[in-house]
């Protein structure tokens, strides 16, 4: 039993429960932030890149001592066959600037700075504490939680659950619903590790610049889902994900995957000779603004990843971490100012001013993504195997004339998809994307 | 510690692919004899126990010599895919380790 009572209780040290504990405890309230972990990124896993708009609204100079890998100054998307890919590849000298806009990071170090600066501004921090339900009054308002500290408990005026994607507490308090194997992603991720000299010669880097690769096609053999292949200081981040329901249809092992993904003649120069050091899994909500569940109730709010906060399309996820559980945390100083109870009333000032941030207006604009991208496997099976194919007819020399190759491209398509299978594509992408 | 040894990739001609190599490069601390993880007694697995044996990225699900599907959570990631696969069956008990307990990421 904590006697204490607090102004908030957080529950978790990723980046939204730390956004949402430095908010409150940066303005004076009393925070007590509980993580299972031994320490706060212990159980956290991420590809990583860290959006630095988000974190900057929170801590202007993080700049100053974060333990940031890269800033990215190129971004690849490739398109995946068995053999080849075609990329899309944006680099540009302007992401060399004095601010830069993304860094890769490694999560477990940049987790623990976080709650470092956490701590500075004034919250308790309690670790290897899993909380196990949550507390309420006779009316059903939540008043505290209980934990597997000795059965001890904590109270709170509220409290803010930034618990991740697997948030048992929220949703086993009835919170919020299960998550659907249909709209969550199980991705594993490998770090490898290779000199900086070599990983910038490879990767055509200088200093501190970095490359991130995501990428389609073939290599989720016919599931919705994405690789990517993110460069590090000293090490590659590389992993593969799928929606779960596609992993339990296919019989595919989710590390098969990846190892061919590994072993793909694009894939297999940039990590040869490195050495894995870890082997990581993870859940990502990919089901959008129509997956969320309510995101407060009396006595209570939810950041984060437990609030569904990704953006499939774009993969951002940290920095709608990050906003939400900053927005939460005002939110909750704002009523502390005004002398006001967090009833759910009150606390529906948390989404008004979510709605006026990117966050909302991004997932409420690509609401019918997720559900398009899963209802047309064809999208990662067939035209990353038509587009390859196609720039190897193109490219190729060998004889054939130029029109000759035109129409054979124009056939793989129509033979491939059929015309109005591309025409209905093209329509319901435009559709599903404005 | 794990109770597979070698799984293949479930793609034809696929190399097989040793899961538990991976792990030896993560750390654990292990709740010795309080797994958070349980499965339900059963006669059948249903289709979805059935598919943690390929689908648990630990590999910590299998079967028995008589169809049932055992787990041994020593090397779990606690990503939670069993869970929700299971979710409606409910075969699977699935709790978050005592605090300080499961895998700890060195990088995450």
């Amino acid at each position: 039993m904590i006697r204490d009572k607090f102004d908030a209780i957080v529950v978790g040290a990723g980046p939204s429960g730390n956004a949402a504990a430095y908010t409150m405890a940066k303005q004076g309230l009393k925070v007590l932030q509980l993580e299972r972990g031994e320490y706060p990124g212990s159980k956290n896993v991420q590809g990583a890149i860290l959006y630095a708009d988000a974190l900057e609204k929170i801590i202007p100079d993080f700049r100053e001592d974060a333990p940031l890998e890269r800033h990215v100054i190129e971004q690849r998307l490739w398109t995946m066959d068995d053999t080849s890919y075609v990329g899309m590849h944006y680099r540009s000298d302007d992401f060399n600037e004095e601010k830069p806009n993304r860094y890769t990071i490694i999560r477990a170090q940049f987790d623990r700075w976080f709650s470092g600066k956490v701590r500075e501004a004034g919250a308790v921090l309690l670790c290897e504490t899993t909380v196990t339900e949550l507390l309420r009054d006779p009316q059903g308002r939540v008043i505290g939680v209980r934990t597997d500290r000795d059965g001890g408990t904590a109270f709170a005026d509220v409290v803010i659950l930034g618990e991740g994607v697997n948030g048992l507490v929220g949703q086993r308090s009835g919170l919020r619903p299960e998550l659907k194997p249909d709209t969550v992603a199980l991705a594993v991720k490998e770090m490898h590790f290779l000199p900086r000299e070599v990983i910038e010669s490879r990767f055509n880097l200088a200093g501190n610049e970095g490359v991130v690769i995501e990428a389609m096609g073939t290599i989720t053999d016919g599931m919705t889902g994405t690789g990517f292949i993110y460069t590090n200081q000293e090490s590659i981040s590389i992993g593969i994900g799928c929606i779960v329901s596609d992993f339990a249809e296919s019989g595919r092992t989710p590390y098969g995957l990846l190892e061919a993904f590994k072993r793909h003649p694009s894939v297999r120069p940039l990590l040869e000779g490195s050495e894995c050091k870890e082997y990581a899994a993870h859940l990502i909500p990919e089901g959008g603004y129509n997956a969320m569940p309510e995101l407060f109730g009396d006595g209570w709010i939810v950041v984060g990843d437990a609030g569904q906060f990704v953006n499939a399309v774009h993969r951002e996820g940290s920095n709608l971490a990050m906003t939400t559980g900053r927005v939460a945390g005002e939110t909750v100083v704002w009523l502390k100012r005004r002398r006001e109870m967090a009833t759910k009333a009150n606390l529906a000032e948390y989404q008004r001013r979510l709605e006026e941030t990117f966050v909302m207006k991004d997932l409420r604009k690509y609401r019918r993504i997720p559900d398009f991208l899963h209802r047309n496997k064809h999208i990662f099976g067939v035209y990353p195997k038509l587009l390859t194919a196609a720039a190897q007819t193109w490219f190729r020399v060998d004889g054939v004339d130029k029109r000759a190759k035109e129409k054979q491209i124009f056939q793989s398509f129509r033979s491939g998809r059929t015309l109005p299978g591309l025409i209905g594509d093209a329509l319901k992408l435009a559709r599903s994307w404005r | 510690m794990m109770n597979t040894t070698e799984v293949g990739t479930g793609a034809p001609g696929a190399p097989l692919v040793k899961v538990e190599e991976r792990l030896f490069q993560n750390r654990y601390l292990v709740d010795a004899g309080r797994p958070h993880i349980k499965i339900k007694p059963h006669t059948e697995p249903s289709k979805a126990l059935m598919a943690l044996t390929h689908l648990c990225p630990a590999g910590c699900y299998s079967q028995n010599d008589k169809g049932q599907v055992e787990a041994v959570v020593d090397g779990c990631v606690e990503c939670g895919t069993c869970r929700v696969l299971t979710a409606k069956t409910g075969e699977v008990e699935w709790n978050y380790p005592r605090g300080g307990f499961g895998v700890l990421f060195k990088f995450g």
